[in-house]
C-alpha cells in the first residue's frame, strides 16, 4: 500500500500535467475551458508544494463553490515556465523568481509578476534509520554534495556504519528544474558553485524519502513535510561544533535552523477577482492552518495579511 | 455502359494511384520535417557557440550551473549504450527462444494463452515499469548484490529487457511463422530432429525477420524514457560496471525540457541530444537494412 502513494503521486506529477498543458494550449487560455458557471484558477508548479496547494484547493472547494482551482505539480521551474508562457493563473515555486525570469515574463505577457510569501518549509537531510549519525553541518553537506568536495565515505564523518558496507555515501538529489535542488544548492554551497556530478537525481520531493527509507547508504534532502516514521532527520548546524537544531515549526521561526525556506505564490499582475479573494483565502487563518497540518510552517500569526511580501521585485 | 465504365476506371484508376503514391511520400516527407524542425530549434547554438567536440567527449553536464556552464554529453551516451547493450544481452536471447518456443514447439492451446500474456506484457505502460524499478526492483538488487543502491545500468537493463521481449517474441513469432512449411517437411523428412530443424532449417530461412525483430527491440530500448528515467538512478556518471548508475539521454531530455527558458542554450542544447537520439537510431537502422541485404545478397 505504502508503494501506491509515490506512485499516484508521479502519475498526478507527469501524466496529468502534461495532458493539462496540452489541453490548456488547445483551448488558447486558461480561464475560457471548464464549465462555464464555475471559474478555473490554474496553479502549477513546486513538486514540494503540490500537496499544500491540492490541500488548499480542495478546502477551498467547500468554500467557494464557484470557482474551481487546478492544481498541478511539476517543479518550480515548470510552474515559473508555465507563468511566463501565460498558461497558469498562479505559479507555486519554493525559490524566488530570477531577476530574469520576471523580466522575460512581462516582455511575454506584459505585466510583472507579483510575489506572495505563503508559508515556509524546513529542508530536512534524511539518512536511513539504521545510520547512526544524529547531526551534520552545513560545511560537512559541502564537502559531500559540492564539485570539488572531498567527503565520500560515511567513515569520514566520524561513525562506523554497519548496515552500510561499502561505506560509500550515496548522495540522493533533485532534477534540476525542482525548486528544491536551487534552493538546497545556494544555501550549501553558496550561489555559485555546482554539485558534484554522480549524485542520483530524483524526480520528486516523496520519492527521495522513499529511496532513502529503502537504501542504508544513502543521505537525501526533501521537505519537512514528507518525513515518515521509516527514515530519520539529521539536526543541522551551520558551523560544526556548534549546538545543531533539527528540523521543526519552531527551529524553522526562530531561525535556528540554518535550512528553511520561503514558499511562494506568483501571479501575473496584482491579482484581481477569484484569483485575489483565494489568495486572501491563502493568508486566512484557515489557510495557514492546513499550512500547518501538512507539515510545513505557517506564517507567524501578527499581522497575518502584511506577511505576505506584496512587492514585485 | 461499357465505354462509361472505362470512362470512370480511367479517372478511377489515376485517382487511387496519387492518393496511394502520397501516402508513400507523405512518410518520407513526415520523417524530414520531425528531423527539420528539431534541429530547427537548437540550429543557432548548434552553429554558433557550442563546442562540438566537448560537446561529445566530456562527461560533464552542468546545464544550470550559474557561474560555469558545461554541456558535456559523453556520460549521457554511455549511459544510453550500456543500458541499451545489457537490455539486448538479456532480450534477444530470450525473446527468440520464446519465439521459437512459442511458433515450432508448443500445442496450439498453451500458443494462444502464451500469446496473450505476452501481448499483456507489451501493454504495461513504461512508467509503471519504471516504477516497479524504482521501488521492487531497487531492493532486490540491494539484497542479492550487497550493492550500496539498487537503481543501476542492470535494473535500467533488465525493466528494458522485459519491455522489448514481447516486441522480439511477436515480430520474430511472425518470421517463423512465414517460413513455408514444405521447409519443414522436406527437414523431416531427411530424419532431422526437432532442434536440428530448428537450427539448421527454420533459423537461417527467418534470419532477416528474426534481426528485424531484435533491432526493434533495440530502437524500443534506445528511445525507452520514463522507465530508464526512474529505474536506472538518473546519475551523471561514467559506468565502470552495471552495478553503476547511469542517466540516458532521452531521461536527460524529459527531465529537462519542462524546466528550459525557451530558445535558451540549455533548451537548444536538449534539441541537439534529440538530433543525436535521431542519428542513433537511424545508424542502427541503416545498419540493419544493409546487414539485411547483404544476407539477401549471398
Amino acid at each position: 500500500m505504502r508503494y501506491l502513494l509515490p506512485f499516484r503521486k508521479y502519475l498526478l506529477c507527469t501524466t496529468v500535467v502534461g495532458a493539462l498543458g496540452l489541453l490548456q494550449v488547445g483551448c488558447g487560455g486558461s480561464k475560457e475551458n471548464g464549465a462555464p458557471d464555475k471559474a478555473v484558477i490554474q496553479n502549477a508548479g513546486s513538486d514540494t508544494m503540490v500537496n499544500l496547494a491540492q490541500a488548499w484547493a480542495e478546502d477551498y472547494a467547500v468554500v467557494a463553490t464557484t470557482v474551481s482551482i487546478e492544481v498541478s505539480g511539476g517543479g518550480s521551474g515548470t510552474g515559473i515556465a508555465s507563468l511566463i508562457n501565460g498558461t497558469v493563473d498562479i505559479a507555486n515555486c519554493s525559490r524566488k523568481m530570477k531577476p530574469e525570469e520576471l523580466e522575460r515574463a512581462e516582455q511575454n505577457t506584459g505585466k510583472r509578476p507579483v510575489e506572495f510569501v505563503v508559508g515556509y518549509d524546513a529542508l530536512a537531510v534524511y539518512v536511513h534509520l539504521d545510520n547512526p549519525l544524529d547531526e551534520i553541518s552545513i560545511e560537512q553537506l559541502a564537502q559531500i554534495y559540492g564539485e570539488k568536495g572531498n567527503l565520500t565515505k560515511w567513515s569520514e564523518l566520524g561513525i562506523r556504519h554497519t548496515a552500510c558496507e561499502s561505506d560509500e555515501i550515496i548522495r540522493i538529489s533533485r532534477q534540476s528544474n525542482s525548486g528544491t535542488y536551487h534552493y538546497f544548492r545556494e544555501a550549501i554551497l553558496g550561489s555559485t558553485k555546482d554539485f558534484k556530478l554522480g549524485s542520483r537525481d530524483l524526480h520528486g520531493s516523496k520519492d527521495v524519502v522513499d529511496l532513502v527509507e529503502n537504501t542504508p547508504c544513502a543521505l537525501g534532502y526533501s521537505g519537512m513535510g514528507y518525513a515518515t516514521e521509516h527514515v530519520k532527520m539529521l539536526k543541522i548546524t551551520t558551523i560544526k561544533g556548534e549546538t545543531a537544531y533539527p528540523p521543526t515549526l519552531e527551529t524553522a521561526l526562530e531561525g535556528t535552523y540554518p535550512i528553511a525556506r520561503p514558499l511562494y505564490m506568483y501571479t501575473l499582475g496584482e491579482p484581481t477577482g477569484d484569483i485575489k479573494t483565494y489568495i486572501d483565502w491563502v493568508f486566512s487563518e484557515t489557510g495557514q492552518k492546513i499550512v500547518e497540518t501538512n507539515g510545513y510552517v505557517p506564517l507567524k500569526r501578527e499581522g497575518t495579511e502584511s506577511t505576505g511580501d506584496m512587492t514585485g521585485e | 455502359m461499357a465505354s462509361m465504365r472505362h470512362r470512370l476506371e480511367t479517372i478511377a484508376e489515376p485517382a487511387i494511384e496519387l492518393i496511394i503514391r502520397l501516402c508513400g511520400i507523405s512518410s518520407i516527407v513526415f520523417v524530414f520535417g520531425i528531423f527539420f524542425f528539431v534541429f530547427r530549434e537548437g540550429a543557432s547554438f548548434f552553429f554558433g557557440g557550442l563546442d562540438l567536440v566537448e560537446f561529445l567527449t566530456s562527461p560533464e553536464w552542468f546545464p544550470s550551473s550559474v557561474s560555469n556552464k558545461r554541456y558535456g554529453v559523453l556520460a549521457l551516451i554511455a549511459g544510453t549504450f550500456s543500458v541499451t547493450i545489457l537490455a539486448m544481452i538479456i532480450a534477444v536471447p530470450f525473446g527468440i527462444g520464446a519465439a521459437i518456443y512459442v511458433s515450432e514447439f508448443c500445442s496450439p492451446k498453451l500458443k494462444e494463452t502464451f500469446k496473450i500474456v505476452i501481448e499483456l506484457l507489451a501493454a504495461i505502460p513504461s512508467v509503471v515499469w519504471g516504477f516497479i524499478g524504482l521501488t521492487i526492483m531497487n531492493e532486490l538488487i540491494i539484497d542479492i548484490f550487497n550493492a550500496p543502491i539498487g537503481l543501476t545500468v542492470l535494473n535500467g537493463g533488465l525493466i528494458l529487457a522485459l519491455m522489448s521481449v514481447p516486441i522480439i517474441v511477436s515480430i520474430g513469432e511472425d518470421a517463423l511463422k512465414a517460413v513455408p512449411d514444405s521447409f519443414r517437411e522436406a527437414a523431416v523428412a531427411l530424419g532431422a530432429t526437432r532442434w536440428q530443424l530448428v537450427y539448421r532449417a527454420l533459423l537461417p530461412a527467418a534470419k532477416n525477420g528474426l534481426l528485424a525483430a531484435s533491432l526493434l527491440g533495440v530502437a524500443r530500448a534506445v528511445g525507452e524514457t520514463m522507465a530508464v528515467l526512474m529505474a536506472t538512478g538518473h546519475a551523471v556518471n561514467m559506468p565502470g560496471s552495471p552495478l553503476d548508475s547511469v542517466r540516458t539521454l532521452t531521461a536527460t531530455i524529459a527531465a529537462e525540457l519542462g524546466e528550459a527558458p525557451l530558445g535558451s542554450d540549455h533548451y537548444q542544447v536538449l534539441f541537439i541530444i534529440g538530433v543525436l537520439l535521431f542519428s542513433i537510431n537511424f545508424i542502427v537502422n541503416l545498419t540493419a537494412d544493409l546487414i539485411v541485404k547483404g544476407v539477401r545478397d549471398e
